[in-house]
């Protein structure tokens, strides 16, 4: 209760190509080494773009995949995401893949559907960092969530309807960890089954929801990629819950109490 | 911006409609919407919420609130709902004439699924009931919210309120 009247301040920049967010919820909200805490948090949100960036040409990414640069010999954080991105492929049955098929054959590697979470996730880690305080960083709609205090009001997520942004298809309260929502959105972006190369539209929208917003993200593409499949898959995930949009309307697994 | 006022506008409609408090213990700037301009008496039912059969509202003074009753501030239960899944009731708390906060209190869970629900289980709460209390919202999590999306964006609204 006591966090509801705490100030509270955000940020917007745009950083990979996104609209990223911080919130902070705590007394210093508005003191000047604040904001210069979130200022160098964009800067190391910046920094890692230009690391994994599959747009910039000078990116450790694109160097790697010209064959300039070994993962070996790259900045100490590309063998970290590239571990991440073997772990994501291994949780999810191959549903998730940074390996694509490049055009003249063989492939390339796209490791950015790990990277927004995962530095989203070290964004918020970082911002934890001021004691007293609530966090929240969302990267384009997914959201990490760390909490100040033991008691921490929980932030209230509101999860986009597919089919009418401006009104939501939930509410989830959230205190500690991450809320990821993948799904072809209004843009036309398609993602790919992985194992096929085919489209996978089964499924308008998925969000997931659990302790990690990097796991989040993974599981909610992967989700995605599993179409009718999704909603029995994500039940059998430990300490994640999920809401899937389909054809036959929203399906969440059983940890998330709904009202219908 | 004029589209997300207009959200604004429905949802405290909406939460109005829904539990329906008592003006008269709560000072006359209790019921005007937080700078929309939104009148607090339900027109048009539409499709937001499901309508009140007994909502009366039960004011309860606040022991650690600032400003007594009359001064448009304290937490009030409204009366309980009854609603396609089940009764729901609703608590907000008001400070300076402005609804601070709004929390399902009593919402139905006669489902079955209780004893499976493991420690991270997390409520999502329907649709209507957000209607009533989306101006409450922190975060918008979605596919759209991207470049393209966010300017006309909840999220963005979000953002701005607190920049």
């Amino acid at each position: 209760m006591a966090t509801l009247t705490m100030p509270r301040r955000a940020w917007v920049e745009q950083v990979m190509g996104l609209p990223i967010s911080i919130h902070l919820r705590g007394p210093a909200v508005r003191d000047p080494h604040v904001h210069d805490l979130v200022q160098a948090t964009y800067d190391e949100l910046r920094a890692v773009d230009s690391l994994f960036s599959t747009y910039n040409p000078a990116s450790d990414v694109s160097r790697i995949n010209r064959g300039e640069l070994t993962v070996a010999d790259a900045h100490p954080l590309l063998a970290e995401v590239s571990l991440l991105c073997e772990l994501a492929h291994e949780r999810t049955a191959g549903c998730f893949d940074a390996r694509l098929p490049r055009p003249g054959g063989g492939t390339w590697w796209d490791p950015t559907g790990v990277v927004k979470g995962w530095a989203g996730e070290r964004a918020a880690r970082r911002l934890a960092a001021i004691a007293g305080h609530d966090v929240t960083v969302n990267a384009g709609g997914d959201i990490a969530v760390m909490p100040g205090r033991k008691d921490s009001t929980p932030w209230r997520i509101a999860v986009e309807d597919p089919d009418d942004p401006d009104r939501p298809l939930a509410v989830v309260p959230l205190a500690a960890g991450g809320i990821a929502t993948s799904g072809t959105g209004r843009r036309g972006l398609h993602i790919h089954d992985p194992r096929t190369g085919l489209a996978a539209d089964a499924v308008r929208a998925v969000t997931v929801v659990g302790p990690s917003l990097l796991w989040a993200d993974v599981y909610a593409t992967a989700a995605m990629v599993m179409g009718p499949d999704a909603r029995d898959w994500l039940e059998s995930l430990d300490d994640y819950e999920g809401l899937v949009v389909g054809p036959d309307g929203v399906r969440t697994t059983s940890g998330l109490t709904t009202l219908d | 911006m004029r589209r997300i006022v207009l959200v604004v506008v429905s949802t405290i409609s909406g939460l109005v409609m829904l539990f329906s408090y008592h003006t008269s213990t709560m000072g006359a700037g209790a019921t005007a919407g937080p700078g929309t301009g939104a009148s607090a008496t339900p027109v048009d039912p539409g499709s937001a919420s499901p309508a009140p059969s007994q909502s009366q509202a039960t004011p309860k003074t606040t022991s650690g609130g600032s400003g007594g009753s009359g001064s448009g501030s304290g937490t009030f239960t409204g009366g309980v709902v009854d609603t396609q899944w089940g009764p729901v009731q609703v608590q907000i708390k008001v400070s300076g004439g402005k609804i601070r906060r709004a929390t399902a209190v009593v919402y139905p869970s006669g489902n079955g699924r209780d004893a499976e629900i493991n420690s991270y289980a997390l409520p999502v709460l329907a649709q209507e009931v957000i209607a009533a209390q989306s101006a409450h919202i922190d975060q918008v999590s979605g596919a759209t919210v991207t470049s393209d999306g966010y300017i006309a964006s909840l999220q963005s609204a979000i953002d701005k309120a607190h920049l």
